[in-house]
């Protein structure tokens, strides 16, 4: 009982510290006015702030922030320079070099030189790095710093990719060289050349980073960045609702049902782009049920794309036909072999390819129902629910679909890299430069490599080497068009959808420009009136 | 006994968490493109997973016993003792205040309902401590997330600090930092009351009932008297044991709890390297709890004879 009392009188001080004194009071009202403060939440925790070591998309976001690469994408996807002012292609395509900015410090106070270029290339290299990133580098045959501000690198046979390569963030070898770089304390705190200087980084809680106010682009206007750890989507989207979060990715269901009050709209604003991912369904091609490409179109006419996209995503996402991005360059607006929503025409296909309606209502030929399982992984719910859709519309042709939901490691393991899977419902990031051998390559059928669906095409394959050979864009952007149609044609996989990305950021921050590139491109203009 | 004991529960743990499919290697290279086979065996041999099993194990075993808890298999690749370090303090905090708490309001609880057996007040009780064990703590998390911090905005939502508050006299500080956590602890224990009451209640019961109680109503001694001096004190014999029981506890937290309040905790910690498949980190929170597990279940026998002179003088 007398602990009662003691807890009553907690909470009662505790209630009685709400008063308008209280400094947490304080630092809102100050940020209702203008203190240029940015906090943004995040549902995960970097792991490592020397890029090279780190592959998770937190880490990049404050590297992003702390580091510049030679060259960078800008607001319309197009490779600038960011470090380097300017870069030649030689005449064969085989050397690079580039130009590289003069003036540019780090962070402690030393000037940026072609040293640092070359020590990030020997290191990321080097055997004893444990890096996941060596892979473009090594297509380097030799490389070059001949004066103090100039970079060359030679590869073997002209590799387009290489240039957006080099957006790889820079590191500094004055702190570097010569050390372990595993257990460098740069991976705590990072010195770089970017527009924000590293601060502080409580564990679990936050990080935090600081205007640079010699950036070589000018100062950020917006003074401190913050960036909260908060691992539940519920959580952070109460946070942003009481203040207590400036920007964050809402999902289709809060964008489209929950944030279209008045109240929120004056508070909020709301921005929606295609997002850099896409989500297909992916068939095993060592299967014979699969090999049959008619059977493949059928699932694809089959399925209505749109009904999934309103069904999983509230309409917030467009319809794929193929790996890219709609609206970048590489991407084909009108592809003429993909198949389209047409069940008829479904029907048609599989009666063509041998399959007779059985008993129970599912295909059969030669005695074997046309039944698979799609397997997909565990805690993405808008992967389950697309499968449900898919199961729905391919009964309705005929096609007997089971669903297998697995914890990602052990749905990696033990199906995808023994080939052990029907189809499977996964989702691929789409990068910046549209070469597509790591996915779509003959050679990359492996184990553990990613053309997991075991998809052979020479004509594809010559297209895919034939596109990352050359510098010419008009050229790389016809053998992709081709690609696109093959791809449409073969339906390897069913390209699903595109999703959008749907960012959120509190009124008070002006100058947010939505680009191709999203919004993120020029936040160092970002301010607070 | 402890040592082999010890050794035991790491070789299990050990064996258990290599049978799950999924190396880190594999966790942290996995589906990205930039990632060659190459690179992936490099990053084998730089974690030693290229070396045999028992290999690994000796190794581990041999780091061990100098306290030696290697680094972590996650990309920062900190010792694994830092990483704990730094989450321990809150976790045990959190969990010392909650337990505190709900000694404290489930003894009296299960006391009134055994005392006033089968009554209103007994089985209003009964169904108070049942809603908090069986409504689901996130769901009502979020409920009070939403009516105290974006309603009334009277309580911080998540974390355990306010931003900036690194500036504020120590006062203000400590204040805020009991402001974040009122929701949790709150949470947490109304969510644990369920199981020590009804405990405390039906050992309550049974030591009612016995002669000596009936004895002491006989010669006239006070209802209170009898309940509080001569009942309680045998009542809270089984209670030490799970006292014991929960030292282990006080460093493991609770996922869900920590996620849905963003509070930077062991649960957190644990689980991230169960998912990503961090070996040494998940081996040394294990041992640190089997440790603790081992050194409670020795302390609640010894406070057990302690306060029993039965088992202290050797009859049972």
């Amino acid at each position: 009982m007398i602990l009662a009392r003691i807890l009553c009188l907690l909470l009662l001080l505790i209630c009685a510290a709400c008063g308008q004194d209280a400094p947490w009071n304080k630092v809102q009202a100050q940020d209702g006015k203008g203190g240029s403060q940015f906090v943004t939440g995040s549902i995960g925790e970097p792991s490592n702030l020397i890029p090279i070591l780190a592959s998770d998309s937190s880490s990049s976001d404050i590297s992003g922030l702390v580091y510049n690469g030679l060259v960078r994408y800008d607001k319309n996807l197009k490779l600038e320079g960011d470090l380097a002012e300017s870069w030649e292609v030689s005449a064969n395509g085989l050397e690079i070099t580039f130009h590289l900015r003069r003036g540019v410090k780090w962070h402690d106070g030393h000037d940026f030189t072609s040293r640092d270029v070359l020590y990030t290339y020997r290191v990321t290299v080097d055997p004893k790095t444990p890096t996941a990133y060596a892979e473009d580098f090594k297509q380097v045959q030799s490389a070059q710093a001949p004066d103090l501000y100039t970079f060359r690198v030679t590869y073997a046979k002209p590799f387009a990719p290489a240039l957006a390569s080099w957006g790889m963030p820079i590191l500094p070898a004055h702190l570097l060289e010569g050390k372990d770089i595993t257990k460098s304390p740069l991976s705590r705190n990072p010195v770089g050349t970017g527009p924000y200087i590293f601060k502080e980084w409580v564990p679990g809680q936050r990080l935090a980073l600081e205007a640079n106010p010699n950036y070589w682009e000018g100062a950020p206007r917006l003074a401190r960045y913050v960036y909260r750890i908060i691992p539940d989507n519920s959580t952070m989207y109460m946070e942003l609702k009481a203040g207590g979060v400036d920007m964050m990715g809402l999902s289709p269901v809060q964008y489209q049902r929950q944030t279209t009050t008045k109240e929120f709209l004056a508070r909020f604003n709301k921005y929606r782009y295609p997002a850099s991912a896409y989500t297909y369904l992916g068939y095993n091609l060592r299967l014979p049920m699969f090999q049959d490409v008619r059977v493949r179109r059928a699932i694809t006419c089959a399925i209505n794309k749109e009904e999934i996209i309103q069904g999983v995503l509230l309409g917030m996402g467009q319809i794929a036909h193929g790996p890219y991005k709609p609206g970048t360059w590489a991407y084909k607006s009108k592809v003429e072999s993909d198949p389209g929503y047409d069940p008829a025409r479904a029907q048609a296909l599989l009666r063509e390819a041998g399959y007779r309606m059985g008993g129970n209502g599912i295909l059969e030929k030669n005695g074997k129902p046309l039944s698979f399982t799609i397997m997909t992984n565990q805690g993405n719910d808008q992967r389950l629910k697309c499968a449900q859709i898919i199961q729905m519309r391919l009964k309705t042709v005929g096609i007997d679909v089971k669903i297998r939901v697995m914890e990602w490691a052990s749905f990696l393991t033990n199906f995808i890299d023994k080939g052990k899977f029907d189809a499977v419902l996964m989702g691929w990031t789409i990068s910046q430069d549209p070469d597509l051998y790591d996915v779509w390559h003959s050679s990359k059928t492996g184990p553990k490599e990613l053309n997991f669906i075991h998809y052979l095409n020479p004509e594809l394959d010559r297209l895919i080497v034939e596109g990352r050979g050359t510098f010419d864009m008009a050229k790389r952007r016809d053998c992709y068009y081709q690609i696109q149609e093959i791809l449409a044609k073969d339906q390897p996989y069913t390209f699903l959808y595109v999703p959008d990305a749907l960012p959120v950021v509190t009124s008070r921050i002006k100058g947010i420009e939505p680009a191709p590139a999203g919004i993120m491109h020029n936040f160092i203009k970002w301010y607070v009136e | 006994m402890l040592v082999p004991l010890l050794l035991g529960i790491t070789l299990i743990t050990f064996t258990v968490i290599h049978l799950a499919p999924g190396e880190p290697v594999e966790m942290q290279t996995a589906m990205s493109p930039k990632a060659s086979a190459a690179s992936r065996a490099r990053l084998r041999e730089f974690y030693g997973l290229d070396k045999p099993l028992h290999v690994q194990y000796g190794m581990w075993l041999s780091n061990l016993s100098r306290l030696d808890f290697g680094r972590s298999f996650a990309p920062d690749n900190r010792p694994v003792l830092d990483k704990i370090k730094e989450r321990i303090p809150i976790t045990i905090s959190l969990n010392v205040i909650a337990l505190i708490l709900e000694f404290g309001l489930a003894l009296p609880i299960g006391i009134m309902a055994a005392v006033h057996r089968d009554t209103l007040l007994d089985r209003a009780i009964s169904v108070f401590v049942f809603v908090g064990f069986a409504v689901p703590t996130f769901w009502l998390a979020l409920l009070c997330m939403y009516l105290f911090g974006v309603k009334l905005g009277w309580l911080p939502i998540s974390g355990i600090h306010s931003l900036g508050s690194d500036q504020w006299s120590f006062w203000w500080r400590s204040l805020d930092l009991a402001r974040h956590l009122v929701l949790p602890i709150a949470i947490a224990t109304f969510g644990s009351l369920a199981g020590l009451s009804r405990y405390m209640r039906s050992t309550m019961i049974e030591v009612l009932s016995q002669d000596y109680i009936t004895t002491a109503r006989a010669k006239g001694v006070r209802e209170r008297v009898i309940i509080y001096r001569h009942a309680l004190k045998n009542a809270l014999l089984p209670v030490i044991t799970l006292l014991g029981f929960s030292l282990p506890a006080l460093i493991g937290g609770s996922v869900i709890f920590e996620t849905i309040f963003s509070i930077p905790g062991m649960g957190q910690l644990f689980y991230q390297g169960v998912m990503a498949r961090d070996y040494p980190l998940v081996m040394g929170i294990l041992v640190i709890g089997a440790c603790l597990t081992l050194i409670g279940n020795l302390l609640a026998d010894l406070c057990y004879a302690l306060a029993d002179p039965r088992i202290r003088h050797g009859r049972g």
